[in-house]
């Protein structure tokens, strides 16, 4: 007998349906990954476990968990058996967190309402279980808020909520989605850990086929709400069968095109010697100004038509440079010339800001919703010294649109009306319409699922084939470095540790934190070897 | 977190100081002789000038600036143009009046206003929320003075369990004092109840939606602990804000209804003062107020630093 099982669960929302027909199980000491890309209702099966769902929700089916139909239990019932034989384990770990109790009290709570014992014990207790996830008290002593702790002592400390009394099953949704990637290497091995060590069940739910492939037993590929494929993790190994299966397994395992582009010896970016300070906003009479160093006299070069990365954990300070390079954000030393010119925060005019362009990571929050795409992409053009007549305008955006893939009718729709993958192709189209040299790419593909995520790589680099545009390529995800870029800057607390050609830093890094970033990085093919 | 309060008191200070200037500048301006009103149309020249000499109005601005300032720094706000009496006196007989209405008024409209607002968030989108939140549209959309008129109607008028108006003055008991207040009260408390049951639940509802609060879920509380237990802290942060701004509105702004309930409260003699050109008066009183609005924010600012921890640490 499984400990969970499901049995044609379907779940509707508003006479929506959302999941449908699932059929799966996991057993005791068994890892189950579930995956899919965003929409594929696979957070909604989470939630469907342990009953949380919106408002307006229908569930049919059963879902048998310890020999009770979950489906059938009352709420009060519900509520002694979330958190006490469930643990959840949501993806955002900064707002998981209450901001206002700090995280003994947090922890505690969960112990005490489960169990017949003091608060004192239960307090004790709480301690001993962040120890296990790696908090000790010396160091992260009960009294600590959340915002005192970084996103992955956050996840760590949801964690020590989620087990805290040893729970038959855990569910983890996205836990390390949100992390960096040496951060989410070490939570991985985290939960292993305590899968082992307190013989649980874990269902794991990830968009990321390389995760699930170095710690699952067995797997569901979903879409749409229902389960595609299912099997034991070697099906990874032996070959998918169903098509959306091997697009995404395609996608996951993306090499791109060979760049096949000679770059120029001409320099067209150059930033050297660049230091940006920050210090502390607190007026003080008696302490000297602490001062801190976002960016640490960091030089490199991008010549014209050259793809260079720039690859970092966050607060490494490749968000600074980058504002820098686009005079966003004044620098305190050091010198960035683009060609002749040299980039000043107080004044860009506007033929220097012509020559670069940058594209975003989130691809919701980097377009007026107010405006219509043709005046979205056609908006640069007012950095243009000569006037461009309105039908010409048409034209120039109507042509980038069928060119990064969208129909020129697109040009009269609002950007409410696009999918994430598409809003990016706007911005790419928007970033080209005044012929730039340079476009800086901040994270421009992270946000987006591996499937379209592989298309607006491939895009990319037809386009700075070309167009002959240079890029720099900023990401914390070293493998969307390799396959786009022939120059690579590794970053580390403001400085630049390792720099040189891609594949080069890739086969003999150098430097010891590229190689641990190269370990932590989840690699499909790395994790099917092992299998 | 000593540093952050002695700022607090510096900023504090020149919010007064810049009050001050403001208030005496404005009042300079507005025409109108209070010599002239005093003595009627019909006054020589050379008796007003005598009573200008008087009154010191004919000193020069920057000289009558500062004694004014100086005697409020002691305690002495001067000599009522119209009255003859020390302002210090007028003013703290009418302050015993607004500032317990005033404050009455702000614990009925809390102590309704927190709790309907809870209730409404926890059953949002059902039909007893709707039907309180229906109730304080109306409660804020009435005019305040009309409501006293029918609380007057009933309590005072059909059942006589208060007397339609007047202050028993504080001699006379505590109770009764209260008593005379109560009716006055609750027709300021209404509206204000009304608003902030509004931000309670919207402030609520949308600490309801935040990610904390489905982990609390999660670990196995029940809506309603989870709601006790995590959001209503959280959701405190605006409440306390429009609880401040009523404060203030409360001690000055209850004029109409000190007018409904013949209350000799700050508001009414602010606008006799105006009226008569009194205008030591109308300075000092403002002063007042803008002196308690002051205290007020900080005690907010206090209140804000008590509830978040994460303004406790950013002020060590």
């Amino acid at each position: 007998m499984s400990l969970i099982q499901a049995k044609d669960l379907s779940l509707n929302i508003h006479n929506q349906k959302i999941l449908n027909n699932l059929n799966f199980e996991a057993n005791t000491g068994e890892i189950l990954g579930i995956i899919g890309e965003s929409g594929s209702g696979k957070s909604m099966t989470a939630n469907s476990i342990i009953q949380l769902l919106p408002h307006g929700a229908s569930l049919r089916g059963e879902i048998i968990f310890d020999n009770k139909n979950l489906l059938n239990i009352s709420e009060d019932k519900m509520c002694n058996i979330r958190g006490k034989d469930i643990g959840f384990i949501f993806q955002e770990p900064m707002t998981a967190l209450n901001p206002l109790k700090n995280i003994g009290d947090q922890v505690s709570e969960v112990i005490k309402l489960h169990s017949n014992i003091t608060l004192k014990d239960s307090v004790k207790m709480a301690a001993k279980v962040l120890q296990r996830v790696g908090l000790p008290q010396e160091k992260f002593p009960l009294t600590r808020y959340p915002f005192e702790l970084s996103g992955g002592q956050r996840q760590r400390v949801v964690i020590a909520m989620a087990i805290a009394i040893k729970p038959k099953l855990l569910i983890a949704d996205e836990p390390s989605t949100a992390l960096d990637v040496t951060t989410q290497a070490k939570l991985i091995q985290l939960l292993k850990k305590l899968v082992s060590e307190d013989d649980l069940c874990l269902i794991m739910i990830t968009h990321d086929l390389a995760v699930i492939a170095e710690m699952a037993d067995k797997i569901i590929i979903m879409k749409e709400g229902e389960i595609i494929e299912s099997g034991s993790i070697n099906i990874l190994k032996k070959g998918l069968k169903s098509v959306y299966s091997k697009t995404l397994f395609a996608a996951s395992d993306y090499k791109s095109k060979n760049i096949n582009k000679i770059s120029s010896d001409k320099t067209l970016l150059e930033v050297k010697n660049v230091s940006r300070d920050y210090s502390d906003n607190s007026i003080s009479f008696f302490k000297s100004k602490k001062i801190f160093k976002a960016v640490n006299n960091v030089s490199f070069n991008i010549n014209y038509n050259e793809n260079v990365g720039l690859v970092g954990e966050s607060g490494c300070g490749k968000s600074t440079i980058t504002r820098a390079i686009l005079g966003l954000d004044p620098i305190s030393q050091g010198k960035i010339t683009l060609e002749a010119d040299e980039i000043k925060a107080e004044n860009v005019d506007n033929e220097i800001r012509k020559k670069i362009q940058v594209v975003f990571q989130d691809p919701f929050g980097s377009f007026n919703p107010r405006h219509n795409v043709f005046k979205l992409v056609s908006e640069p053009l007012f950095l243009q010294k000569e006037k461009v007549k309105e039908k010409e305008k048409y034209e120039l955006v109507e042509g980038l649109l069928l060119r990064v893939g969208l129909k020129a009718s697109d040009s009269k729709k609002y950007i409410h009306e696009f999918s994430g993958g598409q809003r990016q192709r706007i911005a790419i189209a928007r970033s080209l319409i005044v012929k730039p040299k340079l476009i800086i790419l901040d994270e421009a593909v992270s946000a987006l699922d591996v499937s379209i995520r592989a298309q607006i790589l491939d895009l990319l680099v037809e386009l700075s084939e070309n167009f002959g545009l240079s890029y720099l390529f900023i990401s914390h995800d070293l493998s969307l470095v390799q396959s786009i870029t022939t120059k690579v800057l590794v970053m580390k607390s403001g400085e630049i540790v390792e720099a040189g050609e891609t594949a080069d830093v890739f086969k003999f890094p150098k430097h010891e934190y590229t190689k641990t970033l190269l370990d932590s990085s989840p690699n499909l093919q790395k994790a099917l070897k092992k299998l | 977190m000593l540093q952050y309060f002695v700022r607090r008191i510096v900023t504090l200070f020149f919010t007064l100081v810049i009050a001050s200037l403001v208030i005496f500048v404005s009042l300079e301006i507005i025409p109108g002789d209070p010599a002239s009103y005093m003595l009627g149309i019909n006054a020589q020249e050379d008796t007003l000038q005598a009573l200008r000499q008087e009154l010191g109005l004919d000193k020069p601005k920057l000289e009558r600036y500062l004694e004014w300032v100086k005697g409020m720094l002691i305690g002495d706000f001067g000599v009522s143009y119209t009255y003859r009496a020390p302002v210090i006196e007028m003013v703290s007989d009418r302050l015993w009046v607004s500032l317990p209405l005033a404050v009455y008024a702000l614990i009925l409209s809390t102590l309704i206003s927190l709790p309907v607002g809870i209730y409404a968030a926890a059953n949002r989108g059902k039909i007893s929320d709707l039907s309180v939140m229906g109730v304080t549209q109306i409660g804020i959309a009435v005019p305040n003075f009309w409501f006293a008129m029918l609380l007057v109607y009933l309590f005072a008028i059909i059942l006589r369990w208060f007397s339609a108006g007047g202050f028993s003055g504080w001699e006379a008991g505590l109770f009764l004092g209260l008593k005379s207040l109560t009716l006055p009260a609750i027709s300021l408390a209404l509206p204000q109840a009304s608003i902030l049951a509004r931000v309670m639940r919207s402030s609520l509802i949308d600490t309801l939606n935040e990610d904390f609060i489905k982990t609390a879920r999660a670990k196995g509380l029940t809506q309603n602990q989870a709601l006790i237990k995590h959001g209503i802290r959280n959701a405190l942060i605006p409440v306390l804000t429009i609880i401040g701004l009523q404060f203030s509105f409360l001690m000055a702004g209850a004029i109409i209804i000190e007018n409904v309930f013949f209350l000799p409260g700050l508001g009414r003699l602010i606008f006799q003062s105006i009226a008569q050109r009194d205008i030591i008066v109308v300075e000092s009183v403002i002063m007042l107020l803008v002196f308690s609005v002051v205290i007020v924010t900080f005690l907010v600012d206090v209140a804000y630093v008590i509830v978040d921890p994460r303004l406790r640490s950013s002020i060590l």
